[in-house]
C-alpha cells in the first residue's frame, strides 16, 4: 500500500512539468482553450493527488506516528564520499505545503484563464506558471537539502521569468533581474551551508540521515559556534527567498509581474519556502539558541518595518506586497522562538488570505483597466460585491480578529514567544563533547611549549566553558519579550493599513474618472470561484489550531508533532490558561484599534484627519512614503561601487597594467610586432597552409 | 618510493591490435588532405567534405568510447610503436578517464562548428575546413598523446591553425589579436620543450610520461620544471594575470574558431596540468598551490568583474570564460576526489555552455555585424525562439540547477569546503585550512557575480522597447540554427539532470589518480594532514 501511495510523489511533482514543456514547446500552436486545460488540468490533478496521498498519510500516522512516504528516483550526484539522491519525501509537513501548493496553485491558473485571456503570451505565461508549480514541488517534497536547492533556485528562475514577464516594459525587466540576483546573494548562504554539513556530517544533506546525526551528540560537529554559523548561513537563504532584512528589497518589486503571479510566488508559496526551510531543519536550528533568536529578532523588526512602510502606500499592490514581508517576519518569529508549528500554521492560514487578497486586488484591476492607485478608486463595494466580500473577510483574517484564521495564528505565534524557552540543561549535555573538545584545543593552544596540559587544567577550561555558554543563552530570554513587543506593534499597524486598503478601495466615493467606472465589472467565475475558495478557507483554516482546553483540539500541532519531536525536546514551556487568555484579548485589542482607527480616518473615503497628520508629520510620512530610502542606499553603497571598481579594474589592471605594461611593452620591444603583422595580414593562405605543411615536415625529417 | 604513492592509473591495461587512436587523430586530417584535391570555388563541396570528415570522427570516437572500460583506471586502448628509434621516442597514444570526456566533447563539438560555419565563414571554404580539421587532428592527438614528444608535436599542430583561423576569417582587429595569441603561446610552447628535454636527458632518454613519473627530482628542479610546464598551460586555459590574449583572440576570432577556442583549447591547459603538470611534479603543486589557489579565486572573480563591465557581448562571453576556467582551476588545486570530479564536469559544461554562447552571438553577429549590447534592445520580440534558447544558455552558464553547470560548480564548491573543513587547525598558523577557507568563501562571491553580468547583458538586449530601427527586421533562427543549440540543450540539460554516466567516465581514474598525488601534494603544503591521510590510507 505504501508504495504504491510513493509511486504518486514523482507523478506530482512531474505533471506540472510535462504541462509546462508542452506549453511551452508546442503552446503557440495550439488554441488557448488547449493550453488553458493543459495548464490547469496538470495542476489539478497534482493537486487530486496529493489529497489522495495526504488521507493515506493520515491513516498511516494513526498506526505509526513516525509514518512518512519515501520515493527514490535515481542518483543524481555520486563523486567521492558526496552522493545526492533525487527522492521525495511525503511526511506530515510537505504533506501540508503539497497541499497548499496544488491547491492554491490550481485556483491561480483557473484565475489566470480569465485574467490574461486578452495577453498575446497566454502560452508563456502558463508554461512559466506550471514550470514554478514543478519548482515548487520539488523544493517541498525533496528528500534532502540538494533537491530543496534545486526547488529552491527553480522558483527563483520561474519568479525571474514571470516578474519580467512583461518584458517590453524596461522597469519590469529591470525587477525580474534584481529579484533573482537578491535571491543569489541569499543562496549563497544557503549553499555554503549545505557545503559545511556535507563536510561535517559523513557527505549526505539527507534530512533523515541529518536528524540521525544531530539528535546524537557523539558524532562531530558538537560546537555550538559552528551550529551557530550552518544556522545563520541557512538564514541568509532564508532572508533571500523569504524577503527579510537586509534582502526583501526584491519584493515590492516583484510587483511588476501579472498580479495572478503575485498571488501564488510572492505571497502563498515561494516566499515562505524559506519559512519551510527552517522548520524542515527544526533539529537542526534548536540546537542553537543564538542563531533562533538572530531569526527572531530579524523577523521581528521585518514584520514592523514593512509594515509601517505599508502604512501610507497608495498602490494596492505594493501595500500587499509590505504586508506580505511583514507577514512573512511574524513566520520567522515564530520559528525562531521554537514555535515551529505555529510558524507553519501562520504560513498556512496567511496562503489562504494573502492570496485571496492578491486575487481580489487583481480582480479590481482587471475591473478598473489596469488602475492600481487606492487613490482613484473608491465605492467599488456596488460594482464588485463578490471581490468586496471576499476581500473584507481576508482583511479580517489577516488583522487577526476572531473567530477568523489570521486569528488564531497569529495569536499562537505571540504566546509561544513569550512562553518558550530552550532548555539549557539538554543542550549542555549535548554539547559535553564538544565543550571538553574545545578546551582541550585552547589549553593546548595556550601552552607553547607543545606538550599536552594537564587534565585538572581542562577540566577547569571545560567548566568556564560550559558556564560562558549557558550564560549566553539566558542573556537571551529578554528578546522574545522585544519580539513579542514589536509582533504587537505590526499586527496593530497591519489591522490598521488593511482595512484603510479596503476602506479606500471598496467605501465611500469613487474618485476616478468616470469611464472606467462605467466599465469596472465584477470579476468572472473563473476569477470569482477562487475568491470564494479562498475566502471561505481564510474562515476556516483557522480553527484546524483551536488553542482552547490545553491543546486537545489542536489538530494542527498533533499533526506536526512527528516533524517537530526533536524541537519539543529542546524547546519547552507553557502558559497558564488565565494568561493565554489575556493575550488572546491583548491581541482582539490590537486589532480592532488597528480597524477603528482605518474606520475613523478612512471609512468614507481619505479623512481630512489623516491628511493632516500625515502633513503634521512631513519628516516621518516622507521617510514611509520613501520606504526609508533603503533603495536609494543599496544603490550607494552596493550598485554603483561595484560598477565603478570594475571599470577602475577594467582600465588600471586588466588593460593598463597587465596587458600594456606586463605583456605587450616587452612583446613591441622583442619582436617587431609591425612587421609580423603586415606580413599575416595581406599574405596568400595557400602560402600559410604550404608553410605549415613544410614545417611539419622539416620538424619530421629531423627528428627521423 | 612509498607504494601508496605509485602512480598504477598511468599503467597500461589494454592494447588495441589496430591502431584505432591513432586512425581517430589521422581521420579528419585525411578529410583535409581529400580537401586539397576538391575545387576551391565550391564550398559546398567543402562543407560536405568537412561535414562527413567530422562525424567519420565521432562515430569512431564512439567505438572506441565503446572499447574503455570506465570502471577500471588504467591507459587504455594503447597504441604504441618505436616512432624515431634514434631518440627511443616512442608514438604512444592511449586513453583514459581523463581525456575520454574531452575527446568526445572534441569529436561532439566539431561537426556542429561545421554545421555553424556553414553561414558563419563566407570565404575560402577550402582553406577554411582544411585549417580547422587539422586542428581537429591536433586536438586530439594532444588529448591522447601519453609520450611527450608526441605530446609536444600535437600541441603545436594545433596552434598554427587557430593562428590562421583568426588572422584570416578573424575581425578588423585580427592581426593584433594574432599576434597577441601567437606570441603567448609560442612562449608557454617553448618553456615546455625546455623541460620535456630537460626531462628526457634526466630520464636517460624517454619521453614516456609513465617512465618519467618515476623519477626522483630534487625540490629546486621540481619548482623549475613544475614552473615550466605549468606556465605553457596556465596561459592556454588562461589563469588570471595570464588571460589578456584571451579577449581579442575571441572578439577577433571567427564564430567557429571561439567555439573551438573556448570549447575545447582551452580545456587543454586544465587538462595539460592534470595529465602532466602534477603527476611529474606534485611536491612543487604543492609548494604552488596556495598561490594557484590565490590565482584560481582572483580569476573567478576579476574575470567576472571585468564581464560585467564589457560593452561587446563577445568580449563578456571572453571575459566569463575567465572566471569559469577559475572554477576549474580551483578544483584542480584543491584536489580531492569531488573538487577533482567538478573541474572534470565542468571542462565539458563549459564547452557545451559557453560555446553555445558562442554560436548564439555569433547567429545575431551575421544578422547584424555588430556586437555592441548598445545596438540591440528589445530584440526578444523580433527573435522570441532565439531569445528562449539564449536565457536557457545563460542559466546553465549561471550554474542553475538542473543544467549542467551546477553539477560541476557545485562539486568543486562542496570539494573545497570539504577541503577548508577537513585540514587541519594549527593554533597561531596561517596554514593550508585557512588559504582554502579564505579563498574558498571569496571564490562563492561568482555564484552572484555570474548572474549580474550575465543577466544584466540579456536585459540589455533582449529586453525593454525596440529603439534600433535596424533590429525591427531581425528574423528568428533558421532550422540549421535551431538543431545546433538545440543539440547543446539537449546536452546541457542531460548532464544537469542525470550526470551519472558522465560523472562515470572519469570516476574510476579520477580514484586512482588522485590518491598518489594528492598525498605527494599535501605533503608539501599540509604535512600534519598527510601524516594523517597516511594513516588513514593505510588503516584502509
Amino acid at each position: 500500500m505504501d508504495t504504491q501511495v510513493s509511486v504518486l510523489l514523482p507523478i506530482i511533482v512531474l505533471l506540472p512539468l510535462l504541462g509546462g514543456l508542452w506549453n511551452g514547446l508546442f503552446g503557440s500552436r495550439t488554441s488557448r482553450q488547449t493550453v488553458y486545460v493543459v495548464g490547469s488540468l496538470t495542476v489539478l490533478t497534482s493537486f487530486v493527488l496529493s489529497a489522495m496521498v495526504f488521507w493515506h498519510l493520515r491513516l498511516a500516522v494513526n498506526v505509526n506516528p513516525d509514518a512518512a512516504f519515501r520515493y527514490e528516483l535515481y542518483h543524481w550526484i555520486a563523486a567521492g564520499s558526496y552522493s545526492f539522491d533525487m527522492a521525495f519525501l511525503a511526511d506530515p509537513l510537505s504533506a501540508i505545503m503539497l497541499l497548499v501548493v496544488t491547491g492554491v496553485g490550481f485556483l491561480v491558473h483557473l484565475y489566470s484563464t480569465a485574467y490574461m485571456n486578452d495577453d498575446p503570451g497566454y502560452a508563456r505565461y502558463f508554461a512559466y506558471l506550471n514550470l514554478f508549480v514543478f519548482s515548487m514541488l520539488t523544493l517541498v517534497l525533496g528528500k534532502n537539502l540538494a533537491m530543496l536547492f534545486i526547488g529552491w533556485e527553480g522558483v527563483g528562475a520561474c519568479s525571474y521569468l514571470l516578474i519580467g514577464f512583461w518584458f517590453k516594459d524596461m522597469d519590469k525587466a529591470e525587477a525580474g533581474q534584481k529579484a533573482f540576483v537578491v535571491n543569489r546573494i541569499g543562496d549563497i548562504g544557503f549553499v555554503v551551508a549545505i557545503f559545511l554539513l556535507l563536510a561535517f556530517a559523513n557527505g549526505s544533506v539527507d534530512y533523515d540521515s541529518l536528524r540521525a546525526h544531530f539528535s546524537d551528540s557523539r558524532h562531530v560537529l558538537d560546537d555550538p559556534n559552528t551550529i551557530t554559523a550552518i544556522c545563520l548561513l541557512l538564514f541568509v537563504g532564508a532572508c533571500g527567498k523569504s524577503a527579510q532584512i537586509p534582502l526583501y528589497v526584491w519584493l515590492p518589486d516583484a510587483m511588476a509581474g501579472p498580479t495572478p503571479v503575485s498571488a501564488l510566488i510572492h505571497a502563498a508559496t515561494m516566499v515562505t519556502a524559506g519559512v519551510y526551510m527552517i522548520a524542515r531543519l527544526n533539529f537542526l536550528f534548536v540546537l542553537s539558541p543564538h542563531a533562533m533568536t538572530v531569526v527572531m529578532i530579524v523577523g521581528a523588526i521585518t514584520a514592523v518595518m514593512a509594515a509601517s512602510i505599508g502604512l501610507v502606500q497608495n498602490d494596492i499592490k505594493k501595500v500587499l506586497a509590505y504586508s506580505t514581508v511583514s507577514q512573512l517576519g511574524y513566520m520567522f518569529i515564530a520559528v525562531g522562538a521554537g514555535a515551529f508549528a505555529a510558524g507553519v500554521f501562520h504560513l498556512f492560514t496567511h496562503a489562504f488570505f494573502k492570496a485571496c487578497l492578491f486575487l481580489g486586488a487583481g480582480a479590481v484591476i482587471h475591473g478598473l483597466h489596469h488602475e492600481q492607485d487606492i487613490r482613484k478608486m473608491g465605492g467599488l463595494h456596488a460594482k464588485m460585491p463578490v471581490v468586496r466580500w471576499t476581500f473584507l473577510l481576508s482583511c479580517i483574517a489577516i488583522a487577526g480578529l476572531p473567530p477568523l484564521a489570521g486569528f488564531f495564528s497569529k495569536d499562537a505565534i505571540l504566546a509561544e514567544t513569550v512562553a518558550l524557552k530552550p532548555d539549557v540543561e539538554r543542550l549542555e549535555k549535548y554539547y559535553e563533547h564538544g565543550f571538553e573538545r574545545r578546551a582541550q584545543y585552547l589549553a593546548f593552544a595556550e601552552k607553547k611549549d607543545g606538550e599536552a596540559p594537564d587534565e585538572k587544567a581542562i577540566a577547569a577550561k571545560t567548566k568556564e566553558i560550559k558556564e560562558k555558554y549557558v550564560a549566553s543563552v539566558e542573556k537571551l530570554a529578554p528578546l522574545r519579550k522585544v519580539a513579542f513587543g514589536l509582533g504587537l506593534l505590526a499586527a496593530l499597524m497591519t489591522a490598521f493599513y488593511m482595512f484603510r486598503l479596503y476602506f479606500m478601495t471598496f467605501h465611500g466615493q469613487y474618485r476616478g474618472d468616470h469611464h472606467t467606472w462605467d466599465h469596472a465589472h465584477d470579476a468572472p467565475w473563473q476569477m470569482g470561484l477562487p475568491l470564494m475558495i479562498l475566502a471561505g478557507l481564510a474562515v476556516v483554516s483557522g480553527w484546524l489550531g483551536m488553542p482552547f482546553g490545553g491543546g486537545k483540539f489542536n489538530l494542527w500541532d498533533k499533526w506536526l508533532e512527528p516533524v517537530l519531536a526533536r524541537s519539543h525536546d529542546l524547546v519547552e514551556g507553557h502558559l497558564t490558561p488565565a494568561v493565554e487568555y489575556g493575550l488572546m484579548g491583548l491581541s482582539v485589542l490590537v486589532a480592532a484599534t488597528g480597524v477603528g482607527l482605518a474606520w475613523s480616518w478612512y471609512g468614507k473615503g481619505p479623512s481630512t484627519q489623516a491628511a493632516g497628520l500625515a502633513t503634521s508629520l512631513k519628516p516621518v510620512h516622507n521617510a514611509l512614503l520613501g520606504k526609508y530610502y533603503i533603495d536609494e542606499l543599496y544603490d550607494t553603497i552596493v550598485i554603483r561601487p561595484l560598477r565603478a571598481v570594475s571599470q577602475f579594474l577594467f582600465h588600471l589592471v586588466d588593460r593598463a597594467l597587465i596587458d600594456l605594461l606586463a605583456v605587450r611593452g616587452p612583446g613591441y620591444a622583442l619582436l617587431g610586432v609591425s612587421q609580423l603583422g603586415s606580413l599575416l595580414q595581406d599574405g596568400n593562405v595557400q602560402v600559410y597552409l604550404l608553410g605549415m605543411v613544410a614545417g611539419l615536415a622539416m620538424l619530421a625529417w629531423y627528428l627521423i | 618510493m612509498d607504494s601508496s604513492m605509485a602512480q598504477n592509473w598511468l599503467q597500461v591495461t589494454s592494447t588495441s591490435a589496430f591502431p584505432l587512436l591513432t586512425l581517430l587523430c589521422l581521420v579528419p586530417s585525411l578529410f583535409a588532405v581529400a580537401a586539397l584535391f576538391l575545387p576551391g570555388d565550391q564550398p559546398w563541396a567543402h562543407k560536405a567534405n568537412s561535414l562527413v570528415g567530422s562525424l567519420v570522427t565521432a562515430a569512431l570516437s564512439l567505438v572506441i568510447f565503446s572499447r574503455v572500460d570506465t570502471s577500471h583506471a588504467g591507459l587504455q586502448v594503447v597504441d604504441k610503436f618505436n616512432w624515431i628509434p634514434s631518440l627511443h621516442a616512442n608514438w604512444f597514444l592511449a586513453i583514459d578517464g581523463l581525456s575520454l570526456p574531452l575527446v568526445l566533447l572534441t569529436t561532439f563539438l566539431t561537426p556542429l562548428v561545421f554545421i555553424g560555419a556553414w553561414s558563419a565563414i563566407d570565404k575560402r571554404w577550402k582553406e577554411f575546413s582544411i585549417a580547422l580539421l587539422v586542428l581537429e587532428t591536433g586536438m586530439l592527438g594532444s588529448l591522447l598523446a601519453i609520450d611527450l614528444l608526441t605530446f609536444y608535436l600535437f600541441w603545436e599542430i594545433m596552434l598554427v591553425p587557430m593562428y590562421l583561423m583568426i588572422g584570416i576569417w578573424g575581425g578588423k582587429d585580427r592581426v593584433y589579436a594574432t599576434v597577441k595569441f601567437f606570441l603567448y603561446t609560442m612562449f608557454g610552447s617553448v618553456l615546455m620543450l625546455v623541460g620535456i628535454l630537460y626531462l628526457y636527458q634526466k630520464s636517460g632518454g624517454s619521453f614516456a610520461l609513465p617512465d618519467l613519473v618515476k623519477l626522483t627530482l630534487t625540490d629546486k628542479e621540481q619548482v623549475w620544471l613544475f614552473g615550466a610546464f605549468a606556465l605553457a598551460f596556465l596561459i592556454k586555459v588562461p589563469l588570471f594575470p595570464l588571460h589578456t590574449w584571451l579577449p581579442d583572440a575571441h572578439t577577433e576570432a571567427p564564430t567557429p574558431g571561439s567555439v573551438i577556442l573556448a570549447g575545447v583549447m582551452l580545456k587543454l591547459g586544465t587538462y595539460g596540468l592534470l595529465r602532466f603538470a602534477i603527476p611529474l611534479f606534485p611536491g612543487a603543486m604543492g609548494k604552488f598551490s596556495p598561490l594557484l589557489l590565490t590565482l584560481a579565486v582572483t580569476g573567478i572573480v576579476f574575470g567576472a568583474l571585468m564581464a560585467y563591465v564589457q560593452t561587446d557581448v563577445k568580449r563578456l562571453v571572453a571575459y566569463s570564460s575567465v572566471s569559469h576556467l577559475g572554477f576549474v582551476v580551483l578544483g584542480i588545486v584543491i584536489f580531492n576526489q569531488e573538487s577533482l570530479q567538478g573541474a572534470m564536469l565542468q571542462m565539458i559544461n563549459h564547452g557545451l555552455s559557453t560555446g553555445a554562447l558562442f554560436l548564439l552571438v555569433g547567429f545575431l553577429y551575421e544578422r547584424r555585424h555588430t556586437r555592441e549590447i548598445s545596438d540591440f534592445g528589445g530584440i526578444a520580440k523580433r527573435m522570441p525562439v532565439y531569445a528562449s534558447f539564449f536565457v536557457f544558455v545563460t542559466m546553465s552558464s549561471i550554474a542553475l540547477p538542473l543544467t549542467n553547470g551546477f553539477v560541476g560548480e557545485f562539486l568543486i564548491f562542496a570539494g573545497t569546503f570539504k577541503e577548508g573543513m577537513h585540514s587541519a587547525i594549527e593554533p597561531g598558523k596561517f596554514n593550508w585550512r585557512m588559504w582554502v577557507q579564505v579563498l574558498g568563501g571569496i571564490s562563492t562571491a561568482g555564484i552572484v557575480l555570474g548572474a549580474v553580468y550575465m543577466l544584466s547583458m540579456v536585459r540589455r538586449v533582449f529586453f525593454g522597447e525596440i529603439k534600433n530601427a535596424a533590429n525591427e527586421s531581425l528574423s528568428d533562427l533558421t532550422l540549421r540554427e535551431k538543431l545546433i543549440v538545440g543539440t547543446l540543450s539537449v546536452a546541457i540539460l542531460w548532464i544537469g539532470i542525470y550526470p551519472a554516466p558522465f560523472l562515470q567516465l572519469s570516476d574510476a581514474t579520477i580514484k586512482a589518480m588522485s590518491a598518489p598525488n594528492r598525498l605527494q601534494i599535501q605533503q608539501v603544503r599540509s604535512p600534519i594532514d598527510y601524516r594523517r591521510e597516511m594513516q588513514q590510507g593505510l588503516a584502509q
